[in-house]
């Protein structure tokens, strides 16, 4: 990134992304706002104010890599990527579709900007490390994100993923946390429990980060700050509100895996102007 | 397909393990190719990766206990251009990590090696939860697997090579005890081409790995009853080499397969569904029948498990009865 974008400028395109991914589930007819409308702040402040990469030739070997380990919030990263030209706009109409590059989950083989295909929860930070592990090895100066849902991070492969990345000490390593507080069958602290956070990441040897997960000065001082940091890899926790930007889905464990209906896609995109 | 003629059996056969020709393979390979990263999971002296290790501390990664962050982290390697081997034990690859094989690696297209040891219950001692019989039905059934198991250690010398050479994920079944060498320097390999090591015009004899020197000791006490038996040595169990395997149940009209595993999904699965398909020929198979293996002496196992030459030898009996 030359110049970075202000954070008015960064909230605007979130908003423009935001619109995009009521609209490609109402066409759809289902999918996940939920957890898409939470992270799209994280994604567009990393994809317009940090990471290095050129969508003219995704795969640039020096290109930063981001990983969505919760593949499920895909429409928020597909909108950004046709956004930034990896593809057409008008393909986001096509999500879910029979024959569509943009399939219900991240899939690498299909889709120009995804690095690897995620939807089954609990892979992203292996393969994120991984990718950081080649780095190290190829002696590139590469960054490595990786998105995890606050519900993924109860499977135990996290965790097998975090101890190896602290023990590997992948400072080249940043793991993104969305933290909405909500998974599929409700709160995270009423389901299973994934809490402390910030002590168990830091027992794994991570470096550990706390912002909100809305706010773009916050976000980008601290991708700036896990970058700084050596010799341990960095988490940003990351509060977030679950279907943050449409009223009526904030907070609302329902909103996790259905399709607005198109009436209530027109109520949404009128609040977000 | 290659008709060979294998070593003549009555000399004294040398015997060795053929994970120790992986761990020797790795090392010559990894001089030359400098992509070829190694990953084990607190195995590396059993497998031998550790020798790989040892030369090459910048490309090995123990991952520790912890066999699905392994298989991912080999994911994400094979994406930068990296040639992975992930090695551990045949069950806790195939079946501990399925899904990360199945929905990130295969899916994703990605060119990770999963070379595991301690195939079948030639293990011996350690008995069942360190047995895997059942890892060629979990492998074979992904999408884009391609699934070998090398028939003995100069094969797989030259199976590991064939597999840095080829793009795509890879699962090898490599053996724990030693065990008999049967074939030369110039045998040839090439992944989904099956060799034929001896021919005979009565009965067809479909082996993998170890089973394979058993076929071949089954096929001469064959011949000194009078029946003249082909042996093939279908190394690649995926994708199976359907035309050399039709070639010969045409011109014998019959088929034995052996394999070290159940008999669902394996070996005489692929071999059932070709032959059925192509050209079906009265058709035995012999395997592991619904059970668990055991601890025990591997000889004494494949006795109760019903897989020495003696059990190939009245298979194709029987199969040869039945045409
Ligand atoms: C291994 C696996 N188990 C179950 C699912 C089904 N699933 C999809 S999303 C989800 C809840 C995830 O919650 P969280 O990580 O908090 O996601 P977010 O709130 O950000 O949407 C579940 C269980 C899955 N995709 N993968
Ligand atoms: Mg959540």
């Amino acid at each position: 990134m030359n110049t970075r974008p202000t954070t008015q400028e960064l909230q605007t395109k979130a908003k423009e992304i935001r619109r995009h991914i009521i609209r490609m589930l109402a066409k759809a007819g289902s999918g996940h706002p939920g957890g898409s409308l939470s992270a799209t702040d994280l994604l567009v402040a990393l994809y317009y104010g940090k990471l290095r990469h050129d969508p003219k030739n995704p795969k640039w070997t020096e290109r930063d890599r981001f990983v969505l380990s919760k593949g499920h919030g895909c429409p928020a990263l597909y909108a950004i990527l046709a956004e930034m030209g990896y593809f057409p706009i008008s393909e986001l109409d096509t999500l879910r579709q029979f024959g569509s590059r943009l399939q219900g989950h991240p899939d690498m083989k299909r889709t120009p900007g995804i690095e690897i295909s995620s939807g089954s929860l609990g892979h992203g930070l292996s393969a994120g490390a991984g990718m950081a592990m080649a780095a190290r090895i190829d002696g590139l100066d590469y960054r490595v994100y990786v998105m995890l849902g606050d519900g993924e991070v109860e499977e135990g492969q996290v965790w097998e993923a975090a101890m190896a990345a602290g023990h590997y000490k992948l400072d080249n390593l940043c793991a993104i946390l969305d933290n909405n507080g909500l998974q599929i069958d409700g709160p995270i602290h009423d389901v299973m429990s994934p809490l402390p956070l910030l002590e168990k990441w830091d027992a794994f040897g991570w470096h550990v980060i706390h912002i909100d997960g809305h706010n773009m000065a916050q976000i980008l001082e601290a991708y700036d700050r896990a970058e700084a940091i050596k010799g341990k890899p960095t988490i940003i926790i990351a509060k977030t509100v679950k279907g943050k930007g449409v009223s009526f889905m904030e907070n609302q464990v329902d909103w996790h895996g259905k399709a607005p209906t198109p009436e209530q896609a027109e109520k949404a995109l009128a609040e977000l102007v | 397909m290659t008709v060979t003629t294998p070593k003549q059996q009555q000399q004294p056969v040398k015997k060795e393990a053929t994970r120790d020709a992986y761990g020797q393979a790795l090392l010559e390979l990894g001089e030359t190719n400098k992509n070829i990263v190694v990953l084990d999971a607190d195995l590396a002296k059993s497998t031998t990766t550790l020798k790989f290790g040892k030369k090459f501390p910048e490309r090995f990664f123990d991952m520790g206990v912890a066999e699905a962050n392994m298989m991912n982290t080999a994911a994400g390697l094979a994406t930068c251009g990296k040639i992975p081997f992930v090695s551990t034990f045949c069950i806790f690859a195939t079946g501990r990590a399925w899904e990360q094989v199945r929905s990130t690696i295969c899916y994703s297209g990605l060119n990770v090696k999963i070379a595991a040891t301690h195939g079948g219950v030639a293990v011996g001692a350690d008995g069942s939860s360190h047995q895997s019989i059942e890892d060629f039905a979990l492998m074979s059934s992904i999408p884009t697997m391609t699934v070998i198991e090398p028939c003995d250690s100069i094969e797989t010398r030259k199976a590991i090579k064939a597999v840095v050479d080829h793009q795509g994920p890879v699962y090898i079944r490599l053996g724990r005890s030693p065990s008999p060498v049967i074939t030369e320097e110039s045998t040839p390999f090439e992944i989904g081409k099956a060799n034929v090591l001896r021919e005979g015009k009565d009965v067809t004899i479909a082996a993998c790995g170890i089973m394979v020197p058993n076929a071949l000791k089954a096929a001469e006490d064959l011949s000194a009853r009078g029946i003249e038996a082909t042996v093939i040595n279908l190394h690649t169990i995926k994708p199976l080499d359907r035309k050399t395997l039709v070639t010969y149940a045409r011109r014998t009209g019959a088929v034995v397969t052996a394999e070290q595993h159940v008999l669902e999904g394996g070996l005489s699965s692929a071999v059932a569904l070709a032959l059925a398909r192509e050209y079906p020929v009265p058709m035995e198979a012999v395997g592991i029948d619904n059970r668990f293996g055991q601890s025990g002496d591997p000889e004494l196992l494949f006795k109760e498990y019903h897989l020495t030459p003696d059990d190939i030898l009245q298979a194709a009996l029987r199969a040869y009865g039945r045409k």
